[in-house]
């Protein structure tokens, strides 16, 4: 790569070439604002807050898509960048509906944020949004077009996440304005990456907390809780805690404190999906059928499937996501175990996830004609909570006592938070059932020329299976298309809709980029390698579960596998 | 041949003749490079004139067709392995094209109907319309003439450019341009003059000097600048429209309405000074009260940071307008 100096604010800098002034900016810590930019996306240059000097140029320039080059001087902070940037965030401003004090946003609005820090709060004209409609997708996603600020960064991404863009702006009289598509073949797949996107807070989850909130305070209830894999390398970003700090015991501490009558892991529900789909994917390759097995744990992942690609749901594993199969587990085993009256159960599950929202409303799934789980909540959903009975994570001293064999997982069951953990986690039982051998160390090749997917090769018994794990539906599509020319290509492919896996759901604390993925799966295997147990099938939990409720075939089957079929558009309610 | 004509354009010194006025021979060559890679080239001739109160393209279509489609033919044998597109609005479309076809039959020459706003009329926001992207102009770059048209080398030129090839290929060339008047005046057209003609000339000469007092818009019915009568001896740059208005008889506040409404329905709402400017200053002008000091900054935004030339350019009428003429 070539390199050559720039300089910034008379400051020399190494720059290469391909190189983004706002990136090099960001990372020699010289501040420059923007709203639109987002390291997942193509510059979009839509915001013009981001714009700077460029000597020798009478315009100003965006920063976000101005290519460096050798020699150039750039400026960020002279009269004219100020006075532009103060007038484009007031205009900003009063496009966006100004009831700030009412926003869940708030705290991460970037908006907001730069709004106070360069005094340029309050309308210059009327708010213009005011009545504009507000949409409700599923029971997932909420749009406010009344908070948008047009940037377009849903859309962007919307579009790779779905085939043909759910959210599209649409002219409404003189402006355009975000929709949802009304067309018969597009539709949401639940999977929030809009949310994790937005820089304001025009798009967010369908909120339960509150609902949540009030239960804990019902003396009739019993609320218990269960949070996903990747909850506990996240939340702590909520409390300020350095990206990637494990707290899973003081998960266990907060949701005590705020009245939880029992907390559960859903990553021990990740050891009995390990262990299911192991044993569905020991039974084709015992039958010779070599077809792919395609994991279904991440529901965005199965909406998609299910209404974009029907014709590949036969690939599907029909095993339950963890969410799902610990939910079911409470309401029955768990029950049963401890004698309690059903009736009185709250279920509620930390989702780092939007489509968690939908897939507790798909009817295949109930139980017994009872709902695995009443409540998903997101973990900014969480954090709210916690902070509005103000439980501070950060001074809450860890609790790891009580934990029924529900709490206990493998750290396989861990890693299913990560892109690639779920793939690895059932390797290594695949691996040990067959060959009687613990699987030493899995390695990955990433695939270059897909993004956000990588490989391997595992040879066991003289039979070389291939495997995949790709996140992200942008880059999952591509391994689609092989998978439909040659559906014996891959032995195993796992697909996370959103990219990173669940680490980087759409129901994770906000921002969202490469580094903050990086470091919440960083915090997911560094977990692992220190558990004594790293395999489902070596889970003792597992064992006593198996030997006590789901060797019974019946059981098993109701609380483990699923159908899936060809679904229809979802709803849209317009508010 | 090839390089024959490219030097001859340079010669010519044939500026596009859309309005922005970039040298011709100069997206010529920038397409000519890309040859050779066994690309697709895309010659598009941009017969959007989606500017209000400018028809001299149609004038082209109307009395010229046979040179303009001989034009674009100089593109395509120019360039190896090309295609063409005339790209027309739907009443150019319907209007046109059965008659153009007569003369571009047998060649690889298609039409594609214009159904999107102004925006389609810049070069890159067609390109997204002909692709059945959303209209909105593209980062530049990359330039059309490397990647355009499906990522393909393109070349864009207005319909009057191709015309002014054809003469150029066949030594008729004369440096002319197609000027059209509308407004308070006697003889509404086309006419051709010198590009370089003072409009004082031009309207003197068709008979359209006006014996009243006015002022007059050049450049298009939007974003076209306001002169008055002692600054026109000079010529102008920009798109060929004169629009003249009786200066007693024009409201300046409808006027600005006018424009405010178009731009407002017409920009892509891509960035946000153009997005929110346009609808502001209709607000304003809706409401009878301009805010001069809130006018300026929006001024100062839309031109110091719009994305494209649309916005970059939107202060320009509405500031000589209030110059020159509100404010006296």
């Amino acid at each position: 790569m070539n390199s050559f100096k720039i300089h910034i604010n008379d400051k020399e800098i190494d720059a290469n070439e391909g190189e983004r002034i706002l990136d090099i900016a960001r990372r020699e810590k010289i501040h420059i604002p923007s709203l639109c930019h987002h390291s997942d996306l193509e510059p979009h240059e839509s915001c013009r807050l981001c714009m700077v000097e460029v000597e020798g140029d009478k315009n100003l320039r965006a920063s976000c898509a101005l290519l460096a080059k050798p020699g150039m001087k750039i400026y960020t902070d002279t009269p004219t960048t100020q006075k532009a940037l103060k007038i484009n965030l007031a205009l900003l401003f009063s496009q966006h509906e100004d009831n700030c004090e009412h926003c869940g946003r708030v705290e991460k609005c970037k908006l907001h944020e730069y709004a106070e820090k360069y005094a340029a709060c309050g309308n210059i004209h009327i708010d213009r949004k005011k009545k504009l409609p507000k949409f409700q997708f599923g029971p997932s996603i909420f749009l406010d077009q009344s908070k948008c600020i047009n940037c377009q960064n849903c859309s962007d991404m919307c579009s790779k996440q779905t085939k043909g863009g759910f959210i599209t702006l649409k002219q409404a009289g003189e402006t355009f304005e975000m929709f949802p598509s009304e067309e018969k073949n597009i539709d949401c797949i639940y999977c929030g990456q809009c949310i994790m996107h937005c820089p304001v807070g025009a798009l967010s989850e369908i909120e339960s907390y509150s609902e949540v909130k009030k239960l804990l305070k019902d003396k009739t209830k019993k609320v218990v809780f269960q949070f996903a894999p990747s909850v506990r390398t996240s939340l702590g970003e909520e409390f300020g805690m350095p990206l990637g700090t494990n707290v899973t015991d003081k998960i266990f501490a907060a949701l005590k404190k705020v009245g939880a009558y029992k907390i559960f892991d859903t990553s021990f529900a990740a050891d009995v999906t390990i262990i299911e789909e192991a044993a569905e994917l020991l039974e084709k390759i015992a039958k010779g059928d070599n077809t792919t097995m395609i994991s279904s744990c991440c529901p965005a992942w199965v909406k998609y499937a299910e209404f974009y690609e029907p014709e590949l749901l036969k690939y599907l594993t029909t095993v339950r996501s963890p969410q799902i199969i610990l939910g079911g587990l409470i309401k029955t085993y768990w029950v049963e175990k401890e004698n309690l009256d059903l009736r009185d159960i709250v279920s509620v599950s930390i989702m780092p996830c939007t489509a968690k929202k939908f897939e507790i409303e798909r009817e295949e799934l109930f139980v017994d004609g009872k709902r695995p789980i009443d409540y998903v909540l997101t973990v900014r959903e969480l954090a709210k909570l916690l902070k509005e009975l103000n439980v501070d994570l950060n001074k809450i001293e860890p609790d790891e006592s009580d934990k029924d064999i529900l709490a206990n997982p493998s750290g396989a069951g861990e890693i299913f938070g990560a892109g690639g953990g779920v793939l690895e986690a059932a390797l290594r039982t695949v691996y040990q059932k067959l060959t009687g051998q613990e699987l030493e160390n899995l390695e990955f090749k990433p695939l270059h020329e897909f993004k956000r997917t990588k490989m391997a090769e595992v040879t066991i018994g003289g039979k070389t299976l291939k495997v995949v794990a790709v996140s992200g539906m942008e880059n999952a599509k591509k391994i689609l298309e092989e998978i439909k020319a040659d559906p014996t290509k891959y032995a195993y492919v796992e697909i996370m809709a959103c990219p990173g896996g669940c680490i980087g759901g759409g129901g994770q604390p906000i921002p969202i980029d490469d580094e903050i993925r990086k470091a919440r799966a960083a915090g997911l295997y560094s977990t692992d390698e220190k558990r004594k147990v790293r395999t489902s099938h070596g889970n003792p939990g597992i064992d006593i579960l198996y030997a006590e409720f789901l060797n019974d075939k019946k059981n098993k089957h109701k609380i483990c596998h699923t159908t899936y079929e060809k679904r229809k558009k979802g709803e849209i309610k317009k508010i | 041949m090839a390089k024959d004509i490219i030097t001859k354009i340079k010669e010519a010194n044939l500026l596009g003749r859309g309005g922005a006025g970039f040298p011709t021979w100069m997206k010529w060559e920038a397409v000519k490079k890309q040859e050779g890679q066994g690309k697709k080239i895309y010659v598009i001739a941009n017969g959007s004139e989606g500017e209000p109160e400018i028809f001299k393209d149609e004038y082209i279509l109307k009395n010229h067709p046979q040179e303009f489609i001989e034009g674009i033919k100089i593109a395509l044998e120019t360039f190896a392995n090309s295609e063409a597109i005339i790209y027309l609005n739907h009443k150019y479309f319907d209007k046109y094209k059965k008659n153009l076809e007569k003369f571009s039959e047998g060649f690889p020459i298609s039409y594609f109907r214009k159904t999107a706003g102004y925006l389609a009329g810049e070069e890159t926001g067609l390109l997204n319309h002909i692709e059945g992207q959303r209209v909105e102009p593209r980062p530049k770059p990359p330039y059309p003439a490397e990647a355009g048209l499906y990522n393909l080398p393109t070349l864009v030129n207005n319909i009057e450019t191709y015309y002014r090839i054809y003469e150029i290929k066949n030594d008729l060339y004369a440096g002319k341009a197609f000027f059209s008047i509308e407004g308070d005046v006697k003889n509404k057209g086309t006419f051709e003059f010198p590009e370089n003609y003072p409009i004082k000339k031009i309207l003197e000469e068709t008979g359209n000097w006006p014996a009243f007092d006015f002022f007059v818009q050049y450049g298009g019915g939007a974003a076209g600048t306001i002169y008055l009568p002692e600054e026109l001896d000079e010529p102008k740059k920009g798109a060929t429209s004169i629009i003249v208005f009786n200066r007693q008889k024009t409201d300046a506040l409808k006027l600005m309405q006018r424009w405010a409404e178009f731009y407002s329905k017409e920009n892509c709402d891509k960035c946000t000074p153009c997005r929110e400017s346009s609808i502001r200053i209709l607000e304003m002008t809706k409401k009878n009260k301009l805010d001069f000091d809130k006018l300026e900054k929006m001024f100062f935004v839309l031109e110091k940071t719009s994305f494209c030339p649309l916005g970059k350019g939107m202060a320009i009428p509405y500031r000589t307008l209030i110059e020159k003429v509100l404010k006296k």
